[in-house]
Parts: structure tokens; C-alpha cells; sequence
């Protein structure tokens, strides 16, 4: 089977659509604003289960009144009896707080309670793992863009940056959109979008390179579109085993792992997407030829 | 590209071997130290206190500074400088001299060698003190070097007596470290409840005996209240012992009442010192001071000449075995606050492991499926390929004794997922070549040898963007990078030999019939 569908046709298209998407989420981005989690905001999580049938998740809640922590968010968590606690706890030197808070939980909540995972983070540490976290993102990217225009052009290096930031846009504005949280797992994620969706368009690129030298008669858009097409069931394999992998991590995985693994299929998805509707369409309008290879060619 | 010549197969299947034989050390139990090794598992997996305690040094400095008031003051007496309006700030101090004196006092302060007012760091190759002058008003701080070295001490102290704090629990196997310059890591695997030990990690735990006055003392007095009984006492700001003095503290019962009490033994000097200064104030006070708080403040009935003495004031017997521990392990220079704190109980952890493989099994035999599926025989090669990049990936896991938490296992079946990726390519490229080509060897040399460098260049830029993960990433995201990395390796081996080499075999066999994938 050998594919041949036509892709250039619809580069318009899916650029125009592509942009009102990045542009929708920088919007969310910028006024619904980004959930994060402790790690990032600073904060107390506890994860609970209570062993009696009794408890209502108003119990819970009710339990940590009067506590004077400020907002608290509770939330069932997975098996029922399960509950996450989230809070910005304001006086955060208080020495033993966590302490005050679980025996004041278990005398308010009857039955057994098991206290799973506690977490604190402070608001100093919180404000250098998101600096930490964005640092590592800049620096992969910049160093994939260095590796890109060493190994290709740099033509190619602008395709690819712009298709990823495309991906990275809009997992978060899809963060934004249903108001998932973005925490350490979450960073973790979307460099791995990141170099998923390099690695797909590093596939096409070559393939784009290859082909602009066996066909240099052809324009950029019709090798585009035969690269394209080339690649395709590549392409298409390869995001389905990873999805079977992804999708079994988000269905079997536990909650701990839920947003980590949709990160990672949304990001799959729209990388797979970038890398034949975004950067390859780039190519086109940077007016890639035989001879952006070729002089540099010449010169070595 | 398909001509393996003998030796080639053997080395590579040797070292696949090597390899992968140290997955196996996982499962059983050898008393071989170097087969000894497993994978560690991370505290979200174990379960287990992780706390990131930082070092408020800020205090530090100012002590640091008011020690040198004494000396300095000495100092300039002792050379004539007159000096006024003398002011110890929160981190200066300052005060006036005449300008024509300017000459000697730096020759006092900038003295090399021994110099007790301001001590030359070797290391920094500079001052601990700078000064600077504003006309006749001379400001004197703590340089920039002087605030590193006091600052660094002061962790490497901190560990050392965090290290002694948390054996005297008997926690197994606790880690300790250093993190950037003011923070300490520990990590209590097993711990479920860390509140006792953080209750006894934020206190210095800084104990002075001193006697209590009437009215003025020469060395000054500051007042205190008594824990339990509220009263008000004037104690004088000398001490005659410090825990330094310590050599032994022990929970006990007293023999009178049975009131829980702490013991304790004295160093021969600490002896020496205790002894002479109860035998001059029996009937006096003595006041027990800890952490700016007064235990108690019992009247000396006798001298105490034997180094041994005990400590009342209204214990439980957990609060008597707390203090008595502190007191062993010494005190902190300064006090340590908790920044981060995240504590994983040990069923949260085990269903973790068990969601965590259960979605690696499945996600494993969704892809094996899928790959067999899609090319017949050869996806059965790239599945052979697939486990044994499993299985090198946990060997290299182990001989590393890397730590698997969640998100790495995440990471391991990414692997899963985009390992297959490498034999995609080889595969899609071959049925390309397969097209135009008449010969099947001649086919498969080509697909290998053209989809070799696409492999490359797609997984080396995945490979940098984990490696910066691993550098600059904090606790989950290391985990999932190192699985991620040394999948991506692993991915490499397997694909460009083992794939490659049992691709070869079957091409060989067949080499007139028509192939198909």
C-alpha cells in the first residue's frame, strides 16, 4: 500500500486552525489561568482513606473547619473512601501544624483514618521548583533547536521550534481548559511532548532532506507532501503503540500517574499532528530548496 | 548492513547477556556483594518521609560579628585608637575614630596570620571582615566569603548532628545530604509518621547551666520563666556548662518520687567545673536552661564533684528519652525549619507498584499485539527485540542501583511504547526498498542502512532533552529521565544489533521467496 494523500492542500487550513487553537490558549493561559498544584503554589496535600461506610465527603471537608487554613479543596480520589486535601496554609512556620491538623481530622471523623501521602511545600521551594522547571524546559529546547540546526538548517531549526511550542501551547491551554493540575509529573510530561514531537518531525525532516536531493526538480511543497506520505504509516504505528502504552498508564496506572499520562496522549496526539500540518507546511514558506542543502554542501 | 560475521554475533549476545543477567539479581537472593544489587525502590514506592530542612544561618552572623566586638574593642584600646558611638546592627558594626588613627586600625584588621579579630579564609583567599569608611564612621561586615565559609559550616555541622539524631532513632537505612548550600536532605525510608522527627530536628537543643541571681550580675542577667511552674526567674548570662560538656545522657526514673528524669555525665573538665561551682553556692539556684526556655532551676543542695548529675522538670517518659537524645547528638548551630515535606504510606506505596505493573504488563502485550500483528513474523522480531531492551534496561537499572520511583516506571513504559519506534522505521524503510529493489538482501541492506540515521538523529534529540531532565530536574522528574535515558540506549542496542541481526537471519533463508512485512 503506498500512500498518497494530499496533505499540501490542506496545509492552509490547518494552519489557520491551528493558529486560532495556540491563540485560544494563550488566551485561557492568560485569563483562566493555570491550576497548579502544591509543588508550584506552595501548599499542604494530604491524601486520606476512611474505612467507614458512614463519611460523606461534607465531613471531610467539615473536619478541617475551624483550622484556619483558608480555602480548603477536597476531592474523592480514586476508591471510594479515598479523599485528596489540598490547602495554601498561610501561617506556615507553625511548628507540628500537620501534626494539629491530623489528630484534629481523626477525632472529628469516626472510623479508621489512614493518612496516605502528606505533602508540604514551602512557599520558598515552591517558587524554585516552577523556576527549575521552566529552566529545564528552556534548556532542552534550546539545546534539540542546537542539535536540529547542526544536523539540518536552519530552516528546519524554525520548523521545529515553532511546531513544538505549538504542542506545548495548547497541552496547557487544554490544562487550562479543564482545570487539571499542573504540578513536578506534569513538567516531566510535557518535555517528553517535547521530544516526542521533535522526534516525529526529526523522522519527516529527514525524510524532506532526502527526497530534496534525489527529486531537485520538484517544489518544496510537492516533496513536502511525498515525505509526507512516505512517512505516514510510520508515523501512524508508532503513535499507536506509544498511545497503547499511554492509555494503559492512564487507565491502570492509579491517580498519582491520571494527569501525568493525559499530558502525555494529548501531547502525542497534537505532536503527531505538528510535525505534518506545522513544520512541515514551515518548510514551505521559508522557501526550503535543493539549494538551501546543497550551498551548505559546497562549503564543507 | 546483514553480514554478521561469528564473532560479532557472539559479542553481541554476550553483551546483551552481561547484561541482562543483572535483572535477574532482582528476584533472587545471592550473598555475593557485587550480585547483591537491585533496584532501589523511591520513597513513593516504599513508602517513607522525604524533608528538605533548611539552615537559617541568619543568627549565625550575627553572632558571629558580637563575638568579634570583644577582641576588637581590646584591640584599639590596647593601640590607643579612641573610638564612639560604638553600634552592633543586625549585620554591621559601627562606630567612629578619629581619622588620623585610620592608618593603625587597618593595620589591626587586615593583619595576616594570626589575627584574632578578622580570621584570612584560605580557601577564599580573603578576609571573613570588610570595612568600609564614611569620613570618620568606620562600618564593619561580614565579607562575602565570610558569609559562605560561616554558612557552609554551619550545614556541614547541621548534617552532622541531624546524622547523629536520626541513628539515635534507629531508623533504617536514612539518607543524608547536602543540597545547594543551605539545605539538607533526608530521606527516612519506612518512616510513616515523620512528627517526631521533625519535633526533634527543630530544636537546637542548646543546654546551659546557670546560676540564678538576685537583682545585677556582673556578666549580666536576661530573665526567664520556668516551663511547669510559670515562675519568674533572673538568671545570670554566664554559663557554667554547656551540653559541650556532655559526654553521656540517659531517660531515668527517679528514686524518690518516680518522676520520669534525665541523667547525665560530664566530660572531665565539664566535671572538674560542675563540681567547684556547686561546692561555692550551695543553697543557691541552678538554673537549667534549654533553648532559650528554663527547665527547672533546683537549689543546689551539695557539691557535685562525681561529673554525674540529673535533670528534673515535670517529664513524660517519651519527653525524658527526647531530651535525653538531643542532648547526646548535640546541638545545632541554628535552627532548621522544614521547607518540603512529602510522606508516601506503605500501602499508598504497594498500590502504586501494583497499578504501576499492572499497566506496564498490559500496555507491554498491547504493543506485542499490535507489532505482530501489523508485521508477522518480523513484528515477532521486534518483539524479541522489545524484551530484551526490557530486560538490559532493568540490568542496567540495577548494576546503577538507580532508584525506580512511579514516574520512572512511567518512563519505562514510554520506552514500551516509542522502542518499537526504532524497528517502525527500519521495517517501513525495508518495504520501501522492497518496492524498487529485486533482491531481498539488497533491500534489507538499504532499509538499514538509510533508516539507521533518521533512528539516530530522532532519538539522540529525545535522548538530550532527557539528560537536561536529569540535570536540572527535582525528585519525580530525575526518576523518569534516568529510566527514560537509559531506555533510549538500551532502544539503540537492541534495534541496530539484535533486531538487525535476527532480521538478517530470516532474509538469508528466504533470500529467492518473497518476503512480506
Amino acid at each position: 500500500m503506498i500512500n498518497n494523500f494530499n496533505f499540501e492542500k490542506n496545509f492552509k487550513l490547518a494552519n489557520i486552525s491551528s493558529l486560532c487553537l495556540v491563540f485560544a490558549s494563550v488566551f485561557m493561559i492568560f485569563f483562566k489561568g493555570l491550576n497548579f498544584g502544591i509543588d508550584f503554589k506552595g501548599g499542604t496535600l494530604i491524601e486520606l482513606r476512611c474505612d467507614s461506610e458512614n463519611i460523606q465527603i461534607s465531613d471531610v471537608r467539615a473536619s478541617f473547619n475551624n483550622l484556619n487554613l483558608g480555602d480548603v479543596n477536597v476531592k474523592e480520589f480514586g476508591k471510594k473512601g479515598d479523599y485528596l486535601i489540598k490547602f495554601e496554609r498561610k501561617n506556615f512556620d507553625e511548628k507540628n501544624s500537620i501534626k494539629i491538623i491530623k489528630e484534629n481530622v481523626k477525632n472529628k471523623l469516626q472510623g479508621n483514618i489512614d493518612f496516605r501521602r502528606v505533602e508540604n511545600v514551602g512557599p520558598k521551594v515552591s517558587k524554585e521548583l516552577l523556576e527549575s522547571g521552566l529552566l529545564a524546559i528552556s534548556l532542552a529546547l534550546a539545546a534539540m533547536l542546537f542539535y536540529i540546526w547542526v544536523r539540518f538548517e536552519w530552516q528546519f531549526s524554525i520548523g521545529s521550534i515553532i511546531a513544538i511550542f505549538h504542542d506545548v501551547l495548547i497541552t496547557i491551554g487544554l490544562f487550562s481548559l479543564l482545570s487539571l493540575e499542573i504540578n513536578l509529573s506534569i513538567v516531566a510530561a510535557v518535555l517528553t511532548i517535547v521530544g516526542y514531537s521533535m522526534n516525529d518531525t526529526v523522522v519527516i525532516y529527514d525524510r524532506i532532506r532526502e527526497n530534496l536531493i534525489k527529486y531537485s526538480s520538484l517544489k518544496i511543497g510537492e516533496i513536502s507532501n511525498k515525505s509526507i506520505n512516505e512517512t505516514l504509516s510510520r508515523t501512524v504505528i508508532t503513535s499507536t503503540t506509544t498511545l497503547l502504552a499511554l492509555i494503559s498508564i492512564f487507565i491502570l496506572g492509579g491517580e498519582i500517574l491520571k494527569g501525568f499520562s493525559l499530558a502525555m496522549i494529548i501531547g502525542v496526539i497534537i505532536g503527531t499532528y505538528s510535525s505534518i500540518f506545522v513544520a512541515s507546511p514551515i518548510l514551505k514558506y521559508l522557501n526550503v530548496s535543493y539549494k538551501t542543502i546543497s550551498k551548505e554542501k559546497e562549503k564543507n | 548492513m546483514l553480514n554478521f560475521s561469528n564473532s560479532k554475533v557472539l559479542s553481541i549476545y554476550f553483551i546483551f547477556i552481561l547484561i541482562s543477567i543483572f535483572s535477574l539479581t532482582n528476584f533472587i537472593n545471592i550473598d555475593d556483594s557485587f550480585l547483591k544489587k537491585k533496584i532501589n525502590l523511591g520513597l513513593d514506592l516504599q513508602g517513607g518521609s522525604y524533608l528538605l530542612l533548611e539552615v537559617d544561618s541568619s543568627s549565625l552572623e550575627k553572632k558571629r560579628l558580637q563575638s568579634r566586638v570583644v577582641p576588637l574593642k581590646k584591640k584599639l584600646n590596647e593601640k590607643s585608637i579612641k573610638f564612639e558611638n560604638f553600634i552592633i546592627n543586625e549585620n554591621s558594626i559601627n562606630f567612629k575614630i578619629d581619622q588620623n588613627d585610620f592608618k593603625n586600625f587597618e593595620q589591626i584588621i587586615n593583619k595576616k596570620g594570626s589575627n584574632e579579630i578578622n580570621t584570612f579564609l584560605d580557601q577564599y583567599n580573603s578576609f571573613e571582615l570588610e570595612y568600609s569608611k564614611n569620613k570618620n564612621e568606620i562600618k564593619i561586615y561580614l565579607s562575602k566569603y565570610g558569609v559562605i565559609n560561616l554558612r557552609s559550616a554551619a550545614v556541614d555541622q547541621s548534617i552532622e548532628i541531624v546524622r547523629r539524631r536520626i541513628d539515635e532513632i534507629g531508623t533504617k537505612e536514612p539518607s543524608i545530604l547536602k543540597r545547594g548550600n543551605n539545605r539538607i536532605l533526608v530521606e527516612l525510608p519506612g518512616i510513616k509518621d515523620p512528627d517526631r522527627i521533625k519535633e526533634l530536628l527543630g530544636k537546637t537543643a542548646e543546654l546551659s547551666f546557670r546560676l540564678v541571681t538576685k537583682g545585677e550580675d556582673e556578666f549580666g542577667s536576661e530573665k526567664f520563666i520556668i516551663t511547669d511552674s510559670k515562675e519568674e526567674i533572673s538568671v545570670s548570662k554566664r554559663i557554667i556548662l554547656s551540653g559541650e560538656n556532655l559526654i553521656d545522657a540517659q531517660p531515668k526514673f527517679d528514686n524518690l518520687n518516680n518522676q520520669p528524669i534525665v541523667s547525665f555525665s560530664l566530660d572531665r573538665l565539664g566535671s572538674q567545673r560542675f563540681g567547684r561551682v556547686t561546692t561555692e553556692n550551695i543553697g543557691k539556684r541552678l538554673a537549667i536552661v534549654l533553648d532559650n526556655e528554663a527547665i527547672s532551676a533546683p537549689v543546689i543542695q551539695d557539691s557535685i564533684t562525681g561529673g554525674n548529675g540529673t535533670i528534673s522538670g515535670n517529664f513524660t517518659f517519651q519527653t525524658a528519652t527526647d531530651l535525653a537524645l538531643l542532648l547526646r547528638s548535640g546541638a545545632l548551630p541554628t535552627p532548621l525549619s522544614v521547607v518540603e515535606e512529602r510522606t508516601v504510606g506503605p500501602d499508598l506505596g504497594q498500590d502504586s507498584i501494583e497499578a504501576g505493573v499492572v499497566s506496564l504488563i498490559i500496555g507491554f502485550i498491547l504493543v506485542v499485539l499490535f507489532m505482530t500483528y501489523k508485521y508477522k513474523i518480523f513484528g515477532i522480531i521486534a518483539n524479541i527485540s522489545l524484551i530484551s531492551n526490557l530486560l538490559m534496561l532493568m540490568g542496567i537499572l540495577t548494576l546503577l542501583e538507580a532508584t525506580l520511583t512511579l514516574p520512572g516506571i512511567a518512563g519505562i513504559i514510554l520506552t514500551v511504547g516509542m522502542a518499537v519506534d526504532a524497528n517502525v522505521l527500519i521495517f517501513e524503510r525495508i518495504k520501501e526498498e522492497l518496492r524498487n529493489e529485486n533482491s531481498n538482501i539488497q533491500a534489507f541492506d538499504l532499509g538499514f542502512k538509510k533508516s539507521i540515521v533518521t533512528i539516530l538523529d530522532a532519538n539522540i534529540t529525545t535522548l538530550i532533552s532527557s539528560i537536561i531532565l536529569f540535570i536540572f530536574g527535582s525528585g519525580p522528574i530525575k526518576g523518569f529521565a534516568v529510566t527514560l535515558s537509559i531506555g533510549l540506549l538500551t532502544t539503540l542496542f537492541s534495534a541496530y544489533f539484535i533486531s538487525r541481526h535476527l532480521a538478517s537471519r530470516i532474509v538469508f533463508k528466504n533470500r529467492d521467496n518473497k518476503i512480506s512485512i
